[in-house]
């Protein structure tokens, strides 16, 4: 038990040279853990959710779901923003920032788009 | 309160309203809701992110400025796609994700790397990282070719394409990424650590392209949903390495979402997942060909729009031969004469209509036709014998009774819609080739069915002037 704390603190310790960042999370411990029981329960989530999205917008769905997988657009920030970072590195950390930009942008407009196209049968239009 | 502290709860908020922004797509009313949430969520987590790293002296403002504003301008022509390009468009966001995930990784190991940074490699760190580029790499060439084969470019092959032992050498290079990943774990700042890693990501990017090349076009709305889980999981890895419990949610989120969807399209063609991904579709049709010839019965455009002005209950099947030639808005001029008949009309959608789940529903929604009378494939199948006319635009496998009845069939056992059951049936077909798959279809061949050869447009187009003319004259 003292043990593998005391890994896991020192993992956290790792990042003396740099700083820990605190948008790379926690106090800048790696808590494998609970990063996994967060994993686990996002997942049941998404499914149930999921389950339930009406069959007619899985097209819009899954434009929503990419733009909202582009939270990678989180880490490549960081990546991005590193001080005592390489160039090469800052540039890697930069393209996916525009990767990411560019689904967050189309996802979310297009996903909108669809969606203002779903329209009820109107009441009383001549159809009975 | 310290900037971590905001950092988290920015990042909490932000959880919750990405979990509630698919909560709200469970219903077409509240759906944009959901959009608005998402934009809210992401804006968030940008926001916290920014402030995380200007409180610990972060730098290179300027450029991530500029990367957003790049981004943004390739992202907003990229929605404004016509939304028959709306499959094509989704491949190319995964690539997008599948890169940038890719890229994130490859930074942050030769980061680590360089600082020599024992601690931060630790084993379960660098499987992390290793899972995220296989995965980023992957989904990045693998989204690009199939984008490619559903824009239909010159040079990439439409058909399935297969090759002696195609399985095998999948697999031997799947294990070669493996091993060299298990290598990395056990000893990451090895001197060879840069190269395996360079290996291991030309490996994955090759990998891609060989698990989408044999793939063809009526498997695109599983394999599409397949990329998505895929895209998901990679942030999900990501999340891992930065230790980031927003990527590890939104990214579960995002993969849930893509195997659920993998899920119902595996099931809606009786097939599995390894059967579509290793299956290669192509390879079972030989026997098709050479088998005697059969007659199709053609109609004219005239005696079918007689036909259905007879009828009490129209049902139009869709299908990709719809999205091809552009046809919705026609069907709906068909839909409005039909309707100002007092007939009824409903729309039979086979889930995997089309190239990507749902891809039928937007369509007619593009058109303008309301969604209470897009009925799924269970729905309305208790129907089909109450149907006078079934009319087929552009199907051809979802409504091939050989699903039902041939065990010779590539494609028995895959639940179909029941256009067989109605009192007659009309197909709309462009021309006398057997459809994707290369199967013959006996709907065609049966008694009570009719050809009508054209495109899809032209066809509906022509039928919609019939019944206005006829209608005119009364």
């Amino acid at each position: 038990m003292i043990e593998r704390t005391d890994t896991t603190a020192l993992a956290g310790h790792g990042a003396q040279g740099p700083t820990p960042n605190p948008a790379g999370g926690g106090h800048g411990q790696l808590d494998v853990m609970g990063a996994l029981f967060v994993f686990m329960l996002a997942t049941f989530i998404g499914v149930m959710v999921i389950q339930r999205v009406s069959r007619l917008l899985h097209t819009p769905l899954m434009s929503l779901t990419n733009a909202i997988s582009a939270i990678a657009v989180v880490g490549a920030i960081i990546v991005s923003a590193g001080k005592e970072a390489p160039t090469l590195i800052t540039a890697l950390g930069l393209v996916a920032i525009v990767c990411s930009t560019t689904n967050i942008v189309s996802g979310f407009f297009i996903t909108d788009r669809m969606l203002k196209m779903f329209k009820k049968r109107e009441v009383g239009g001549g159809v009975k | 309160m310290t900037a971590e502290t905001l950092v988290q709860f920015l990042y909490l908020v932000s959880t919750a309203l990405f979990i509630l922004s698919l909560r709200w797509m469970s219903d077409p009313e509240t759906a944009r809701k959901g959009v608005f949430s998402g934009v809210a969520a992401m804006l968030l987590a940008v926001a916290g992110t920014l402030a995380g790293v200007a409180a610990t002296g972060g730098t290179h403002y300027w450029w991530i400025l500029g990367a957003f504003a790049l981004g943004s301008a390739i992202g907003y022509p990229l929605a404004l796609v016509p939304l028959t390009a709306v499959p094509q468009r989704t491949a190319l966001s995964h690539a997008f994700g599948g890169l940038a995930a890719g890229l994130v990784g490859t930074a942050k190991y030769f980061l680590y790397y360089g600082q020599g940074n024992v601690a931060a490699l630790s084993p379960f760190i660098v499987t992390a990282l290793v899972a995220e580029i296989l995965l980023g790499f992957l989904t990045f060439t693998g989204s690009l070719l199939a984008a490619g084969k559903l824009q239909e470019v010159a040079w990439i092959p439409q058909r399935p394409v297969t090759y002696p032992l195609q399985n095998l050498i999948n697999l031997s290079l799947f294990i070669l990424a493996l091993g060299l990943g298990v290598a990395l774990v056990l000893n990451p700042l090895a001197p060879w650590g840069p190269l395996a890693f360079g290996l291991i990501i030309l490996l994955s990017l090759a990998f891609g392209v060989l698990l989408i090349i044999p793939i063809g076009g009526a498997d695109m709305p599983t394999v599409i949903s397949i990329l998505n889980a895929y895209a998901g999981l990679s942030a999900v890895a990501m999340g891992f390495v930065l230790n980031n419990k927003l990527l590890i949610t939104a990214g579960a989120l995002d993969g849930s979402s893509g195997l659920i969807l993998s899920i119902i399209m595996c099931k809606a063609m009786n097939r599995s997942f390894t059967n579509v991904l290793f299956g290669a579709f192509g390879q079972a049709q030989q026997k098709a060909a050479g088998g005697e010839e059969k007659v199709y019965k053609s109609d004219t455009i005239e005696s079918a729009a007689q036909v259905m002005e007879q009828a009490n209950l129209v049902v139009i099947v869709p299908g990709y031969g719809m999205a091809v030639a552009q046809a919705q808005h026609k069907v709906r001029e068909l839909y409005d004469l039909l309707k100002k008949r007092g007939i009824t009309v409903k729309f039979a959608i086979h889930p995997v209509a089309g190239r990507m789940p749902g891809h039928m529903n937007v369509l007619l929604a593009e058109a303008e036709i309301p969604y209470d009378d897009l009925v799924e494939m269970d729905a309305i199948n208790g129907d089909m014998p109450q149907a006078d006319v079934a009319l087929i635009i552009g199907a051809n496998d979802v409504v091939n009774p050989a699903a039902r009845t041939d065990k010779t069939s590539p494609i028995y056992g895959m639940p179909i819609i029941d256009a067989d059951k109605a009192k007659t049936v009309y197909a709309i077909k462009r021309s006398k080739n057997p459809g994707f798959a290369g199967i013959d279809n006996e709907l065609y061949f049966l008694d009570k069915t009719f050809m009508l050869f054209g495109d899809a447009k032209a066809v509906v187009g022509e039928l919609a002037r019939k019944l206005a003319g006829e209608g005119g004259m009364h």
